[in-house]
């Protein structure tokens, strides 16, 4: 961290901080420079600390009553919601909490796919990102097995099934994942085990990452680098501060909504059900934030390949960096980038909605199709786009738009070119 | 502000595309829909209904369909049926439950107390399956919340008795149901005008009882149905004030400096 030094006043606060510098860290979190010009797209950072949070908090309460034992983890979640005081409404801010978590995670991933927030120099944040959604995925599925509903038991079959496909050791290490023959009790300990573990681990994730974005500062919508801290420049406190809680607000109204209103829409009846595992649910369908990849998965007629496309759709995000090989990074100032970034949109979203329906005739016909599509906006598109893209000029500064500047981010890295060329 | 529609545009945009979603699937005949007392922002519980309908479980579904994850103790509860105490208790004292083991080391019989969970029909799952042909009665403790469609899918059921469309053969002890996922029914049509007789005069129709039984349902699904709008609708109320106090100090201290928030 690059600050300029900072002295505690008081006394006891230096003698403190030269021990322990958490004061010049509490000093560089309200003072960093954040550019003036982020639009609301950026607030979903602060909104995605809450949720974590939430979940954590909601999680633990949960955990003081819940029991992970095969026959009772089903009733000790009706305990919860009757009997245990406004349990109801821990329990259903945890799981809308759960949604919710996904929606802005998913807004946060796709204003970085618009902004090119992964481009140099930020491609570490992009990867811990990656890794945060990936164990955030894990995380929610091991939790939607705990109430130990049918769609839980069932889930947990089919996705711990995958692994069998792995040649020669897949059974082995099915069973070795189950604690034994198929999906039972020693399956749900360790998924609550895991379900309690993972969030911590993402927490520390979430510092990592936003370390590693003070380390070059905020991507902003028109994606030129900035000089920190300048005119282009606000402190995070109180300007960003300020915003964030405006825009956490918003996102809590339509938190409250689901949570107070319509608390169970976004689950699936079948949950309500006990587990059988001698009664299999007419369509085992995963949690909706899931969907996507459960399409893609489905849409490959072998199953060894189906689980390589299902990892692959996510591993081609990770090295999406360098994927891309444009030099500028708004999708601003890229036209014919930012139509194939509304398609990569559409695509996902169709990939969801067929992933939700049966996989036969047209449904998996559009799955086989968008899933070829979403392979081919990461591995053809992007990379021959940045070679032959001819984007529009880059504004020099966010306070002083005078176009002219160049595509080349070498050169628009350098502030110090500007000034000579003003 | 202009963003922060579009924002809130944009969520709704997402929340309704899952929400169509949900809805979709299958070749089922469009479920009866009621204008429930319960559904809406201030919904509430008819008391009178819930009451009647327990009425209705009790004499009717009770012999074969358990409640398990309910106490005596409920129905007196706030925003339940709210018996009294002394109704609750007689209701309670009808069944009987083994306790024990007493100090002689011996299980032994006694009436149910407020405390009691809602006693069984039968012993277990294998039992209720073997007295109810192959099918078993599921609890009804949440069979509302575990069936798409809710409190209109259960009314539409136990409304939806048919005589079979012609050319459909249906075993011994399958009934068609108009609403039923796959039409088929194992439970043989629930009720009968005037099966049961209502002590607030009410007359009996099967529709009226159907009404007053998923009320019941609902209710023991969702037990703190009427705290969750009371409490939701106060946080709806404090959120958006403090929003447009937030928003107002944000307006302000961006001012400081020539730049739209």
């Amino acid at each position: 961290m690059s600050d300029h030094e900072y002295t505690p006043k008081s006394r006891v606060g230096k003698w403190f901080n030269d021990r322990l510098p958490l004061l010049t860290l509490a000093n560089h979190l309200t003072d960093y420079p954040t550019p003036k010009n982020l639009n609301y797209w950026w607030t979903f950072g602060g909104i995605l600390t809450f949720c974590l949070i939430t979940q954590i908090i909601t999680g633990i309460v949960l955990g003081m009553h819940y029991v992970a034992h095969a026959d009772l983890a089903f009733q000790s979640v009706e305990h919860i919601m009757r009997d245990v005081n406004y349990g109801w409404l821990i329990r259903y801010v945890h799981a809308n909490g759960a949604s919710m978590f996904f929606l802005a995670v998913y807004i946060h991933i796709f204003r970085s796919l618009y902004y090119g927030s992964y481009k140099s120099p930020r491609e570490v944040i992009w990867i811990i990102g990656m890794l945060i959604y990936f164990l955030m995925m894990a995380t929610a599925f091991m939790g939607y097995v705990l109430p130990w509903g049918q769609m839980s038991f069932w889930g947990a079959t089919v996705i711990t099934n995958l692994f069998s496909a792995i040649p020669l050791v897949g059974e082995s290490i099915t069973n070795w994942l189950w604690g034994g023959y198929s999906v039972d009790n020693p399956t749900l300990t360790r998924f609550f085990s895991l379900h309690y573990l993972f969030p911590f681990l993402i927490l520390g994730l979430v510092v990592l990452h936003i370390w590693a974005l003070h380390v070059p500062g905020n991507n902003n919508p028109i994606g030129i680098d900035i000089k920190k801290p300048s005119k282009d420049t606000v402190p995070f406190h109180p300007y960003i501060v300020i915003k964030d809680a405006f825009a956490l607000l918003i996102f809590l109204l339509i938190f409250a909504f689901f949570v107070f209103f319509s608390p169970n829409i976004l689950g699936h009846a079948d949950n309500y059900i006990e587990a059988n595992p001698l009664v299999t649910p007419a369509h085992i369908v995963p949690e909706w934030y899931l969907l996507p990849f459960y399409a893609i998965l489905r849409s490959v007629p072998d199953k060894l390949l189906g689980v390589i496309a299902m990892f692959a759709a996510i591993f081609v995000l990770v090295i999406l960096p360098w994927l891309d090989t444009s030099k500028v990074r708004s999708t601003v100032f890229r036209p014919i980038y930012k139509q194939f970034y509304w398609f990569l949109v559409a695509d996902v979203l169709i990939l969801g909605y067929v992933g939700a329906m049966p996989a036969e005739g047209i449904y998996l016909l559009i799955a086989r199709v968008a899933t070829a599509y979403y392979f081919a906006h990461f591995l053809l598109i992007l990379p021959f786009l940045g070679f032959k893209e001819k984007t529009t000029p880059l504004p020099l500064s966010i306070t002083e738009p005078i176009l002219g500047g160049s595509p080349d981010m070498a050169m628009a890295r350098d502030n110090s070119n500007y000034k000579e060329k003003l | 502000m202009r963003n922060s529609l579009k924002l809130t545009f944009f969520f709704i945009l997402v929340s309704s595309l899952f929400f169509s979603k949900a809805q979709a699937a299958g070749e089922q005949h469009d479920l009866l829909e009621v204008d429930w007392s319960f559904k809406s922002f201030f919904g509430k519980f008819d008391r009178a209904s819930l009451q009647r309908g327990y009425q209705v479980y009790t004499e009717v579904c009770a012999s074969c369909h358990s409640l398990k994850h309910l106490s005596y103790r409920n129905l007196v509860e706030k925003g339940g049926p709210e018996f009294t105490e002394l109704e609750a208790k007689a209701i309670a004292s009808n069944f009987e439950v083994t306790d024990g083991p007493n100090s002689d080391g011996e299980m032994f019989e006694r009436p149910a107390k407020l405390s009691d969970k809602f006693v069984m029909p039968y012993a277990n799952v294998q039992e209720a399956i073997a007295a109810n042909g192959g099918a078993y009665p599921p609890d009804m403790s949440v069979l509302v919340k575990a069936r798409k469609g809710g409190a209109n899918y259960i009314y539409s059921v136990l409304m939806g008795y048919e005589e079979p469309p012609a050319g459909l053969e249906l075993d011994d002890g399958v009934y068609y149901n108009k609403y039923m996922y796959g039409n088929k029914i194992k439970m043989s049509s629930p009720l009968d005008e005037d099966i049961v007789e209502y002590s607030d005069g009410t007359k009996a129709t099967v529709d009226q009882m159907a009404k007053d039984v998923t009320t019941f349902l609902q209710w023991t699904a969702e037990p703190h149905l009427e705290t969750r709008h009371k409490l939701g609708f106060r946080v709806i109320i404090y959120l958006s004030v403090l929003t447009i106090l937030v928003y107002f100090s944000m307006k302000k201290i961006w001012s400081r400096i020539e730049t739209k928030v």
